[in-house]
């Protein structure tokens, strides 16, 4: 700490040198901090859980040709008769989206009939009472869709269902004192009111986008199927039996009735493939964010070396006098290392002003949370640690200078 | 005498190499993280017909109900079916379409093709010439045609190679939906980037496979596909859409002159009026008539994350050159002596200076090589992304020299302060310490 005064002194003779590693620590700093928090917002939507049991979970799109667009109803049938036949499927369902999809239907809710707002927002899946198991949802309390209560409907005109099931999230913002079971609901505009017969823990909208992002959980099952040519097939496979449905399904279906499209891009996936399609963006910008994270700190690093290693050059006479005036080889390193934490304090001053600000400025001009302080912290840690370590070996070089330089050409 | 310089700076450069490795690949790396991301900035955010955009308005009113009302509130982005007509009626821009977006299954006559849906567009027959669509084979079809609901259709080349193989295919009949249709037109590869008369179809997809007059898409029962926004008692129902109080079509205008712009905005606030006074409309008047640029602006084509990485780019290319900065400045001041010689043999401060400038712009050059093959190699990257947009990312002309100029540039800009810091050493100093 003696050594603060001598090391500010000789500082101010290298300001150019000082102010452009200072400037680059806060530059880098203020760069990493708000790509770190990027990347952990990226990542967090990206595990997010979407309730189903993903495993042994595959989706077929398909679109009937040829009959009235609104009239599939018996070929929904046959096809999901064939496809329960299947040796390998334990359950199906033909319903009109699902978690991570990307595309479904969604409305506005409410719990008083005259209110003018919806309540809240929700995605809405129809489908039969075989949903849930297909889907692997777990039912907290209630029950399940009876048979008796599946109405099939065309999508322009789907009566408003007597019983209904929704996710946790959906229940607990309707009616927030936790008994939601048994109380009514009003779909979109209705007036006809729907019993919540059943809650599901946890089940996804079909969107992962930031737009989604208020209401990404709110879900509402009607026990309704639709007669539309468009219609998305789940399939759950028994244990391990994945690969053989995957193969089989599609033929079963083409077996039944040649007149339907099955895209052959993405038409028949498994749910893994699902959601590496639907997490595609966020992950490749995490890792994109990453990389540069890493390269800029090496960059920084590299610079931080290489400057430190002009002044033990310029400084060597320097450091020969002092050592032959008693200083010892820790002194030499100190000083080095101290100097480098005192440029590296002021770096990572400004820089965290200026990742707020950078924060600050992102907030305004794209969907994005407030940067939280654990994440600067990190940052000025991370940055401190790297000054440090890339001043130590031009320190230690410098610490092995002899005492003899200091008689040498003066 | 820049030939000397020339060779001073290679010699000082190979004296110190891994120093001026480490430059040259800080600046590379800057250079090509942000020409990568710059380029597919500059891709996305052009002008999907240039020459021509300047001319093409999007129009918008306002015929919702009172709920929700707020003075100054954007009008929706689409019109409803009675407005559209009725601007198509009025005929106060030069040239003008109504349309909107469907999916229409396609039968091939070969026995061995399966049936497939096809994208659609159903619109009017000012589409094609509006939007200087080229055409390899016949035409679009007329207004009376559109009066008439003629079963017409207007395929895109790469459908015409699918079932026609790329065959003159006007006169044939395509069936579509258990109906037939007569193909009048065969469209030349047209892909207007970003999609932008109907930006609820994704905003860089390609143009549809099928166009089909609006009146018989409807009386075909085609199905409608994008965006239906609908108030009161609208139900989004399509079979009723002409009556429902919703917005689903895209109505585009042209207007040649300024004063047709005021004119043409002027009439809408007429229209507004006059509705309103008849009962449909119950907001006061609210139009507004962004040209196409503007339209893409406001509808936030440019994907917020590839904005995002652009700033992230620059901001990495400003710490590269910061540190190259500190290198330099290093590698000057190190080398004091041999510049106080020079100096102290006759070198003026200008020489001395404009030698190092040699030697920065010669670390730049080399950075903007090697950024140039990074940003090939980002660019394949991005190609390989599943994004829509991500096959349109390709350096052009235009890209490659700003690539060279900002590489040079900048590093010519970094080497001055070093460069001006090394000249300002006393010869005499350096002299007496050696």
């Amino acid at each position: 700490m003696l050594q603060i005064k001598p090391i500010l002194a000789a500082l101010k003779r290298h300001k150019a040198g000082t102010v452009l590693i200072a400037l680059q620590i806060a530059l880098t700093l203020a760069i990493v901090c708000n790509a770190l928090f990027i990347i952990s917002q990226r990542l967090d939507r990206v595990h997010r859980p979407t309730g189903l049991v993903e495993s042994d979970l595959m989706a077929i799109q398909n679109r009937f040709v040829g009959t009235e667009e609104n009239n599939a109803a018996p070929l929904i049938k046959a096809d999901l008769a064939a496809l329960r036949q299947l040796p390998g499927v334990q359950d199906v369902v033909a319903v009109n989206s699902y978690p991570l999809r990307g595309g479904g239907w969604s409305t506005g809710v409410r719990t008083d009939v005259d209110a003018k707002d919806s309540k809240a927002h929700t995605t809405q899946y129809f489908g039969d009472e075989h949903t849930l198991a297909t889907m692997g949802v777990r039912l907290v309390e209630g029950r399940n869709f009876r048979s008796d209560e599946i109405v099939e409907a065309d999508p322009q005109a789907i009566p408003d269902p007597a019983a209904i099931i929704v996710s946790k999230a959906l229940a607990d913002k309707m009616y927030p004192d936790g008994h939601a079971l048994g109380k009514t609901l009003y779909i979109g505009d209705s007036k006809k009111p729907s019993t919540i017969v059943g809650i599901v823990e946890r089940l996804q909208v079909p969107w992962n986008g930031t737009w989604s992002d208020s209401f990404y959980e709110n879900s509402l099952i009607q026990p309704v199927q639709l007669t539309s040519a468009f219609t998305n097939y789940l399939i759950r496979a028994k244990p391990g039996q994945l690969g053989d449905v995957l193969k089989a399904a599609p033929a079963a279906l083409v077996k039944v009735n040649r007149m339907r499209v099955i895209p052959s891009d993405r038409g028949v996936r498994t749910f893994a493939e699902v959601r590496e399609h639907a997490y595609k963006g966020d992950r490749g910008m995490a890792i994109l964010m990453g990389v540069v994270c890493l390269v800029l700190l090496g960059i920084t690093a590299a610079g931080i070396v290489g400057l430190t290693s002009f002044w033990v050059g310029q400084r060597r006479k320097q450091i020969g006098v002092r050592r032959a005036l008693g200083a010892t080889k820790h002194d030499i390193l100190s000083y080095f290392l101290t100097e480098n934490l005192l440029i590296g304090v002021a770096g990572v001053v400004i820089g965290a002003l200026l990742a707020i600000a950078m924060n600050l400025w992102l907030v305004t001009q794209y969907e994005m949370a407030r940067l939280s302080v654990p994440y600067v912290l990190v940052g000025v840690a991370a940055l401190l640690l790297l000054g440090q370590g890339a001043t130590l070996a031009p320190a230690m070089r410098a610490s092995r200078v002899p005492p003899v330089e200091a008689t040498r050409s003066v | 005498m820049f030939s000397y310089y020339l060779d001073l700076a290679l010699r000082s450069l190979r004296r110190n190499r891994v120093l001026t490795a480490l430059m040259v690949l800080a600046i590379a790396l800057g250079i090509g993280a942000s020409m990568t991301t710059l380029t597919v900035l500059h891709v996305l955010s052009g002008d999907p017909l240039p020459g021509s955009s300047d001319t093409l308005f999007y129009p918008q009113i306002d015929p919702r109900d009172m709920d929700g009302y707020e003075p100054g509130k954007e009008p929706p982005r689409q019109v409803t079916w009675t407005d559209g007509q009725n601007l198509m009626r009025a005929k106060r821009g030069d040239r003008q379409a109504l349309m909107t977006g469907g999916a229409v299954p396609v039968q091939p006559a070969q026995s061995g093709m399966e049936p497939f849906y096809g994208d659609a567009r159903y619109t009017t027959a000012d589409f094609f010439p509006m939007f200087k669509v080229p055409f390899l084979y016949g035409h679009g079809w007329s207004a009376s045609d559109d009066e008439s609901k003629a079963r017409v259709v207007v395929i895109t080349r790469t459908l015409n190679d699918k079932l026609f193989g790329g065959k003159d295919s006007t006169g044939q009949t395509l069936r579509m939906k258990d109906l037939a249709f007569q193909v009048i037109g065969v469209l030349d590869s047209w892909r207007p980037n970003p999609h932008f008369y109907d930006v609820y179809m994704g905003n860089y997809a390609a143009a549809e496979d099928v166009f089909v007059p609006l009146s018989t898409s409807r009386d075909a029962h085609f199905d409608h596909n994008g965006s239906t926004d609908c108030w009161g008692t609208g139900g989004g129902d399509q079979e009723h859409a002409e009556t429902s109080p919703c917005v689903w079509l895209q109505f585009w205008v042209q207007l040649d002159s300024a004063a047709k712009v005021a004119s043409y905005k002027e009439f809408l606030t007429h229209y507004s009026q006059e509705q309103k006074s008849l009962g449909r409309f119950e907001r006061p008047p609210n139009v507004r008539l962004p040209d196409l640029m503007e339209w893409l602006d406001i509808n936030k084509v440019v994907p917020g994350d590839v904005r995002l990485q652009t700033w992230l780019a620059f901001g990495f290319l400003l710490v590269c050159l910061v540190n190259t900065v500190g290198l330099m400045l290093a590698k000057f001041l190190r080398r004091a002596g041999e510049l106080g010689v020079r100096r102290a043999l006759g070198a003026s401060k200008r020489e001395v200076f404009s030698q190092l400038l040699v030697e920065s712009g010669v670390i730049g050059l080399a950075g903007g090589i090697g950024g140039l093959v990074l940003a090939f190699t980002g660019l394949w990257l991005v190609r390989l992304q599943p994004s829509n947009y991500a096959s349109l990312a390709h350096l052009d002309v235009k890209m490659l020299l700003i690539t060279f100029l900002l590489a040079i540039g900048s590093t010519l800009l970094a080497g001055l302060l070093p460069a001006w810091r090394a000249c300002q050493i006393t010869p005499a100093l350096q002299l007496k310490s050696q």
